[in-house]
C-alpha cells in the first residue's frame, strides 16, 4: 500500500489492488491507446489524380479504406466562360461553348446557337436542322464511347479504353473533315451550319456507323458482361429518383435512376420530334439495382445504339436545300431573354441569355451545365463506400471538368 | 551446381589442384552472377513481351525501335530511369525508404537460387527448395510494406495496407495448393518433383486427377495475387491509389521495384511449370544423349515459362480490377476451402495408392490409380 494513487479517474482495481500496480496499469492502458488508436485520415484526391477526370479535387475523409465524408472542390480551370459571353458578340461566344464541355462540343454549339436564334428570331433551313442533329448525335456517340472506355480504365481495365479510341478516332476524323477541327469545331453557326455534307463524307459516315455497330458488342464483352466489372458496379453508388431530383442530376444518371426523361423526346427541340427512338431507362431486369453504377454504364451503351438509329433516320429523311439561313449583318437581337435547354451527352445543358437590345453582345449569359449538378451529388452518395467504389462512382457520373468549372 | 564443379575439378587439372573450398567459393560467386544476370535479362525481356502483347491486344504496335523488334527496349528504359533525379521525400523515413527496394529486390531474386532452369541447371539443389522459394517470396512483401510506410504518403500507406491484407489472404491457398503437390511427390526438391513427372504427358501433376487439376488453377490464381498482377493489382491500383506503395519512388529505385515485379513473374511461371506442367519434361518419351536432353529440356521449360507469362499478360490486359473485399472473399471463401479439399483429396489419393486401401471400392481404385 505504498506509493501514491494515480491522478484523475483511473480503472477500478478493487480493494486489493496495489496502487503502484494501478499506475502501471494506467500507463499500459494509455500506451495501448497510443499504439492502436485509429484515426480518420483526410485524402486530397486530385487535382492530380488519375481517376478524377481532369482537375477535380475531392477532399475525402476516410476511416481505413472507407469514405466517411467527402467534399468536391471545383474551380481549378474556371475560365470565365459566362462572363466572356457578355463581353463578346453573340457569334463569337459559340467557340467558348465548345470549350466548356470539350467532349460534347457539337451539342453545346447546337444548344447555344438555338438560344441565340430564338432570341433574334432567326429561321434555320430544314437541311441545316438535319445536319445539326446528325453531328450532335455523332458527338453523343463519341462522348459515350469515351465515357465507356474511361470507365473501364477507372476500374482497372486498360484495353477497352484504347479500343474505343480506335472508333473515336474515326469519328473525330469525320468531324475534322467536316469542320476542320478534331475536338472543337465551331461548325454550327447562328442561322445554320458552316458547310454541307459531301458524298465522300457520307460514305465515311456510313463506314463509321457500321464500325461502331460491330465494335460495341466487343466492348460489352470486355466490360458490361464481365463478371468482375459487374461485381465492381452492381449496387454501388445508388442514386434514387428523389436524390436525383434534389441534386439536379440529369442525363444518363437520371435515366439510370428509373426516371423516364429525355429532353429530346419530352421537350423536343430542333427536329427531334421527327425521329423514332427509345429512351433507355434503368430497370432491375438488367442486373444490379436501379440507379447504380452498372445501370448508368448500361444506359450509355444503349444510348449509343439509339443515336445510331437517329442518325440513320435523319440521313434518310434529309431534304435538299441551303444550309445557312438569312442572318442580318451586325446581328443585334431585340431586347428579351431566352432559356434554351437541350440534352447534352451528360445531361441537361441550358443556355440563358438576356439581350438589352441595340447591342451585339448579351447583357447576361449563363449556362446550366449537367456535369456541375451531377458531381455535386457524390457528397451524399459516397458516404460509407470504399475508395475503390468512390472511383467507380465518379467515373460513372462521367463528368467533364471544363464544364463543371466553366 | 556441386555436380558441375566436381566435374570441372576432375576434368581440368589445374582446377583440381586448387583447394576444394576455394573452387566452391569462386563457383558460388560465378553461378550467382550468372543466375542474377540471366534472371535480370529475362525480367527485362518480359517487360518487352508484355508491352508487345498488350500492344497487339490494344490495336497498337508497342515498342519496336530499340534493337531488333524492340528487344533492347528495357536497356533504353533502364538508362532513362538511371538518368532521372533520385528524389527522397523530405518527410520520408530515410533508412527504411532506402532499404525497401533492396529488400524487394533480394526477395524476388534470391529465390532464383533454388529454382531449376533445367535438369541439373540449378544453383542450389535443395531438399526444401519449394519451401525456400515460398518463404523468400514472402520477404518481398515486407519490403513493400516498408516502402509504403516510409514514403510518408497517404496513397503509399493505403497501398501497403492493401498489400498486407492481400498477402495474408493469398498465402494460404498458395501454400496449401503447393502442399498438395508435395504430398503427391513426397518431396520438396524441385528437381525430384520434375523427375517424377517425366514420361508421357499424363504424368504431369496437373493431369493426376481432378484434385491436382483444381490445385493448378488455385495455385495460378493465388500466384497472380502474389504477383500483384491484374486483376489483383490492388496495392498499386493506378486509378485508385495513384501508384500505390511506389508512388514516391523515382529513378532507379522505381526501376528496382519494377524489375523485381517482373522477376517474380518469371519465378512463379517457372515454379508453376515445374510443379504442375512437368518442368523440362516434353510430355512424351524422348531418346536423346544426356547432355543434349539437358539443354533441350531447358528450352522446353523456357517455352512453358513464356507460355505462362503470356497467360498472365493476357489476363492482365483483359480484366478489370477486383475490389479489396472481393479479393478477400475469393481467397478466404473460395480458394482456401477448395485448396483444402484438394489437399485432402490428394492425400487420400496417395494413401490409397501406397497402402492399397480402398481397392475394394470402385472409387478407391479410381482415386488410387491416378
Amino acid at each position: 500500500m505504498s506509493g501514491g494513487t494515480p491522478e484523475g479517474p483511473g480503472p477500478d482495481l478493487g480493494s486489493g489492488g496495489e496502487p503502484a500496480g494501478a499506475v502501471e496499469f494506467h500507463e499500459r492502458q494509455e500506451a495501448v491507446g497510443r499504439d492502436v488508436r485509429t484515426e480518420e485520415m483526410v485524402f486530397n484526391m486530385g487535382p492530380q489524380h488519375p481517376a478524377t477526370h481532369g482537375v477535380l479535387r475531392v477532399a475525402v475523409k476516410t476511416d481505413g479504406e472507407y469514405v466517411r465524408a467527402l467534399q468536391p472542390h471545383v474551380g481549378n480551370i474556371h475560365r470565365c466562360a459566362e462572363k466572356i459571353g457578355e463581353s463578346v458578340a453573340f457569334y463569337q461566344w459559340i467557340p467558348y461553348l465548345d470549350r466548356m464541355d470539350y467532349l460534347a462540343a457539337m451539342c453545346n454549339e447546337h444548344i447555344g446557337c438555338m438560344a441565340i436564334e430564338r432570341l433574334g428570331g432567326i429561321e434555320v433551313p430544314e437541311r441545316a436542322e438535319y445536319i445539326r442533329v446528325i453531328v450532335a448525335e455523332i458527338q453523343r456517340i463519341l462522348s459515350h464511347l469515351m465515357a465507356i472506355g474511361v470507365y473501364g480504365l477507372d476500374l482497372g481495365a486498360f484495353t477497352p479504353f484504347l479500343h474505343q479510341f480506335r472508333e473515336r478516332e474515326r469519328g473525330m476524323d469525320l468531324l475534322d473533315h467536316l469542320s476542320g477541327g478534331r475536338l472543337l469545331y465551331h461548325y454550327v453557326r447562328i442561322g445554320g451550319v458552316k458547310r454541307d455534307f459531301s458524298q465522300d463524307w457520307l460514305d465515311e459516315l456510313e463506314a463509321f456507323l457500321s464500325s461502331v455497330e460491330t465494335r460495341l458488342p466487343e466492348y460489352n464483352t470486355l466490360l458490361l458482361h464481365n463478371r468482375i466489372f459487374q461485381a465492381r458496379t452492381f449496387d454501388v453508388g445508388i442514386i434514387d429518383p428523389a436524390m436525383a431530383a434534389a441534386w439536379g442530376v440529369t442525363g444518363p444518371g437520371l435515366r439510370a435512376a428509373g426516371v423516364d426523361w429525355d429532353l429530346r423526346r419530352d421537350a423536343p427541340y430542333s427536329i427531334y420530334d421527327r425521329f423514332d427512338f427509345e429512351v433507355p431507362v434503368g430497370h432491375s431486369g438488367i442486373g444490379g439495382q436501379v440507379g447504380d453504377c452498372f445501370q448508368r454504364h448500361w444506359v450509355r451503351v444503349r444510348e449509343v445504339e439509339e443515336s445510331l438509329k437517329i442518325i440513320r433516320q435523319a440521313l434518310a429523311q434529309m431534304p435538299e436545300g441551303p444550309v445557312m439561313g438569312r442572318v442580318p449583318k451586325g446581328f443585334k437581337p431585340p431586347a428579351g431573354e431566352v432559356y434554351m435547354r437541350g440534352e447534352n451527352p451528360r445531361g441537361e445543358l441550358a443556355v440563358y441569355m438576356v439581350s438589352a437590345g441595340k447591342s451585339d453582345k448579351a447583357w447576361r449569359a449563363r449556362c446550366r451545365g449537367p456535369s456541375f449538378s451531377n458531381i455535386a451529388c457524390i457528397t451524399e452518395v459516397a458516404e460509407g463506400m470504399l475508395i475503390a467504389d468512390l472511383v467507380a462512382l465518379i467515373g460513372s457520373m462521367d463528368i467533364v471538368l471544363g464544364e463543371v468549372d466553366r | 551446381m556441386q555436380f558441375w564443379l566436381d566435374e570441372l575439378r576432375t576434368s581440368v587439372d589445374w582446377i583440381g589442384a586448387l583447394p576444394a573450398g576455394f573452387v566452391y567459393t569462386i563457383g558460388i560467386v560465378v553461378v550467382c552472377k550468372i543466375v542474377l544476370v540471366y534472371a535480370s535479362l529475362l525480367a527485362g525481356e518480359t517487360v518487352w513481351l508484355e508491352r508487345r502483347i498488350s500492344g497487339r491486344m490494344q490495336a497498337r504496335i508497342g515498342p519496336n525501335r530499340v534493337g531488333p523488334q524492340g528487344l533492347l527496349q528495357f536497356l533504353a528504359d533502364g538508362v532513362k530511369l538511371l538518368a532521372k533525379e533520385d528524389i527522397i521525400p523530405a518527410t520520408a523515413d530515410k533508412p527504411i525508404f532506402l532499404a525497401a527496394p533492396i529488400i524487394v529486390f533480394v526477395g524476388a531474386f534470391a529465390a532464383f537460387a533454388v529454382l531449376p532452369f533445367g535438369d541439373g541447371l540449378v544453383a542450389a539443389d535443395m531438399n526444401v527448395g519449394l519451401f525456400v522459394i515460398l518463404s523468400l517470396t514472402s520477404i518481398e512483401v515486407v519490403g513493400i510494406i516498408m516502402a509504403g510506410w516510409a514514403s510518408n504518403s497517404k496513397w503509399a500507406v493505403l497501398g501497403a495496407m492493401r498489400e498486407v491484407a492481400q498477402m495474408i489472404s493469398y498465402e494460404l491457398p498458395l501454400g496449401i495448393s503447393a502442399l498438395s503437390i508435395v504430398i503427391l511427390a513426397g518431396t520438396m526438391n524441385l528437381t525430384d518433383i520434375v523427375h517424377q513427372q517425366e514420361g508421357p504427358i499424363w504424368n504431369w501433376y496437373v493431369f493426376r486427377g481432378p484434385f491436382a487439376f483444381a490445385s493448378f488453377f488455385i495455385f495460378f490464381t493465388a500466384a497472380l495475387a502474389a504477383l500483384k498482377r491484374a486483376p489483383f493489382d490492388l496495392p498499386e491500383a493506378e486509378s485508385e491509389l495513384v501508384a500505390g506503395f511506389h508512388t514516391e519512388y523515382t529513378g532507379f529505385r522505381f526501376a528496382v521495384f519494377f524489375l523485381a515485379e517482373y522477376a517474380a513473374m518469371i519465378l512463379f511461371a517457372i515454379l508453376t511449370s515445374v510443379l504442375f506442367l512437368g518442368g523440362w519434361s516434353p510430355g512424351f518419351p524422348v531418346d536423346l544423349s544426356e547432355g543434349l536432353a539437358r539443354w533441350a529440356g531447358a528450352l522446353i521449360l523456357f517455352l512453358k515459362t513464356i507460355f505462362l507469362l503470356g497467360v498472365m499478360i493476357w489476363i492482365r490486359w483483359s480484366l478489370p480490377r477486383f475490389r479489396i473485399d472481393r479479393v478477400m472473399y475469393l481467397c478466404y471463401k473460395v480458394l482456401l476451402p477448395l485448396s483444402v479439399v484438394c489437399a485432402v483429396g490428394i492425400a487420400l489419393q496417395v494413401l490409397f495408392a501406397i497402402t492399397g486401401l480402398g481397392t475394394d471400392s470402385a472409387f478407391g481404385r479410381w482415386l488410387g490409380g491416378m
